[in-house]
């Protein structure tokens, strides 16, 4: 039981990679990409999890309540904004992939074909 | 590579990762037996050292402030890179879009998707507002809030026209915000090295911790955050919905 949150973040980042593995359309790939990514999410905010713990704002709790780790939350914080950023750099590729050879589909792409 | 055997060929490999995986973190702290070392400490003496009650904020903006930087950097640089990727190609047109012409008009926006973008514009806008400036008090700040900030101009576009947004949402203005978000959190830094401390340490008065004037320079960082984001993910909107108009005027089935 206490190894389900780490499985989770091992079955999204495999079912993301498989997306990806078998995508026929950029923007779903993008997509899956993401999908990998929350699996870093889900095994931060694992890792920082304490029993019992509340988050870490002590503004209607006094000091010394148990709560979980910030540091894994500010991680994960920096993380979604990477997750973005990779997301509107890929996007933006994959509206260019389209104008240059009319599909969205990769292995459609003669130009990179090996 | 024919798909099926690609697809083998990655659920051989994936089984190998999944299994090395799950040993690796079979061997962590059980899921919440948290053992760490500095989330303890630093829930222990944030609020006294830094009076934010928010932690992760003051951890963010304070402790790993440098890193955050960095961070927001990564933001404007991709902002920036997507500019550039998307700039106007030689080949395509540069004169504004006929938008009456009958093949190209957009499909046109229902009335009640209008009217409910344009009343929860302001709600969104303050909302965004009150998540920035409370961002070391609860949880939110500069990046929660600047997006929330940047849905305002997704909603006028959603209940308007492009054209409208582009009006009450000039770019330069949105290029001054993301750069003075940018340039004024290195100010905030500098503003330490003024006073004889080291970059990005927090040298204002800290005031009471849970007011809103409290935590020294983290409100400060945070409004600038604010301001990048904001800015920064309202110019992605742009770029984009400008390919829409190109690829339109190009003839595009989209």
């Amino acid at each position: 039981m206490s190894l389900l949150p780490y499985a989770v973040a091992v079955w999204l980042f495999l079912v993301g990679l498989y997306g990806i593995v078998t995508s026929k359309n950029l923007i779903h790939a993008v997509t899956c990409l993401s999908v990998v990514q929350s699996s870093t999410y889900v095994l931060l905010l694992a890792i920082g999890y304490r029993r019992g713990g509340t988050a870490p704002i002590f503004l209607d709790v006094p000091v010394g309540t148990p709560a979980v780790d910030p540091v894994v939350a500010a991680l994960a914080l920096t993380d979604v904004v990477v997750g973005a950023t990779v997301a509107a750099l890929l996007l933006a590729l994959a509206v260019q992939a389209h104008k240059r050879h009319g599909t969205l589909d990769p292995d459609e792409f003669r130009s990179l074909r090996g | 590579m024919s798909p099926r055997l690609r697809r083998r060929v990655f659920l051989v490999a994936a089984g190998a990762v999944a299994a090395l995986l799950l040993w690796g973190l079979s061997g962590l702290p059980a899921f919440g037996d948290y053992a760490g070392t500095y989330g303890t400490v630093l829930n222990r003496v944030a609020v006294d050292e830094r009076h934010a009650t928010n932690v992760v904020a003051a951890v963010t903006f304070d402790y790993r402030g440098v890193d955050t930087m960095g961070e927001e950097f990564i933001l404007f640089a991709a902002v920036v890179g997507v500019a550039i990727l998307l700039r106007a190609q030689r080949d395509e047109a540069e004169e504004p879009p006929d938008e009456d012409a009958d093949d190209r008009r957009a499909p046109g926006t229902s009335d009640a998707v209008r009217v409910l973008g344009l009343a929860l514009l302001g709600p969104i806008v303050l909302y965004g507002i009150y998540v920035v400036a409370h961002g070391h008090l609860s949880p939110g700040g500069g990046f929660q809030g600047g997006v929330v900030l940047a849905t305002g101009a997704l909603l006028v576009f959603l209940s308007g026209e492009y054209v409208t947004l582009r009006r009450v949402g000039p770019e330069t203005l949105l290029d001054l915000a993301e750069s003075a978000g940018a340039g004024g959190y290195v100010a905030v830094g500098l503003l330490g090295l003024a006073t004889g401390a080291a970059f990005l340490a927090n040298v204002l008065p800290l005031g009471q911790p849970g007011t809103l004037l409290s935590s020294g320079m983290i409100p400060l960082i945070n409004l600038a955050v604010g301001l990048e984001v904001a800015g920064g993910l309202v110019l992605l909107l742009y770029e984009f919905l400008d390919q829409t108009l190109v690829m339109r005027r190009q003839g595009y089935d989209i």
